[in-house]
């Protein structure tokens, strides 16, 4: 079987795909085949995969509805607050 | 998404108007609803208007929820919505339309920041300081990327379910989300490439 070749332009296509592991295995290795030899490459696709691993990170930090904001709601929509949440 | 929470609504409670029932909805969802909101749109008393008329807009057409959707997407669909709409408000140069309209042009902006910030430990990564970045560089991305990295990357929702919120087929949502994610990259790399240098100086 030949060998996908990858251009940097037909790579940047494939790396949301690559990075959600939605890709399928012979581009992958045609993606790592490429960036083994392109640094360039390599450092755009270790720092996007870290830009959205960052993102995920942020994601956890818990927002909590304020106080005020939740009765003002309640308050708009005529609801009384549930019990369990008094 | 607080997605196992959604079976534990009675459909047939909230159509007929139970406000009991409907009073644990807004409930379960005030707090994911508000995030998103505030993530969307960056500021507390926008993601307020955007909860509370979500809730007034969910009220109103309960009884056109065809229950094809989860409870959960319906309602996320809402919120942004009415997010997007208060955007026009604000924006009035950008239409709601331009904001869905499905004129993906394919092209993404090829990088131009090459350092390799990954070796940064994690407390740099991860400082106030940058996590205040983090969350400025969102708000700096156009609305129509935003929308779509909110909702895919900082809400979890898988690509499906961000295509069926927005109404985009999904090769749109994809195009979007790798452009939004490529922004976000040569923002972050301009951030931390500093921080490297930083640490660089240091003896």
């Amino acid at each position: 079987m030949s060998e996908i070749h990858l251009e940097c332009h037909d790579l940047l296509h494939l790396l949301s795909d690559y990075l959600d592991g939605e890709l399928q295995a012979e581009l992958s290795a045609a993606i790592e085949h490429h960036m083994a030899e392109c640094g360039h490459c390599r450092v755009v696709v270790d720092t996007l995969r870290k830009t959205i691993s960052l993102y995920h990170e942020l994601s956890t930090e818990p927002l909590v509805l304020p106080a005020e904001v939740r009765e003002r709601l309640f308050h708009t929509l005529q609801l009384t607050l549930p019990e369990e949440q008094r | 998404m607080v997605e196992a929470t959604a079976s534990e609504f009675s459909l047939e409670a909230l159509r007929a108007g139970d406000r009991q029932e409907f009073a644990r909805l807004v409930a379960a969802y005030s707090a994911p609803l508000y995030r998103l909101a505030l993530r969307m749109l960056g500021n507390p008393q926008d993601a307020e208007d955007v909860l509370q008329n979500t809730f007034l807009k969910a009220l109103q057409h309960l009884n056109e929820f065809e229950g094809r959707a989860s409870l959960s997407t319906w309602l996320y669909r809402i919120a942004a919505n009415e997010a997007l709409m208060l955007l026009r408000r604000q924006r009035p140069e950008t239409s709601v339309s331009d904001l869905l309209q499905e004129d993906e042009e394919d092209d993404v902006e090829m990088p131009a920041q090459f350092v390799d910030w990954c070796c940064l430990p994690e407390e740099e990564l991860l400082s106030d300081e940058a996590r205040r970045y983090l969350k400025e560089a969102v708000q700096r991305l156009p609305p129509k990327l935003r929308l779509v990295f909110v909702l895919r990357d900082i809400e979890g929702l898988s690509i499906q379910e961000t295509s069926q919120t927005l109404h985009l087929s999904e090769a749109a949502v994809k195009t979007r989300l790798l452009r939004a994610r490529l922004h976000l990259r040569e923002q972050l790399s301009a951030f931390y490439a500093e921080r490297l240098r930083g640490q660089r100086k240091q003896p």
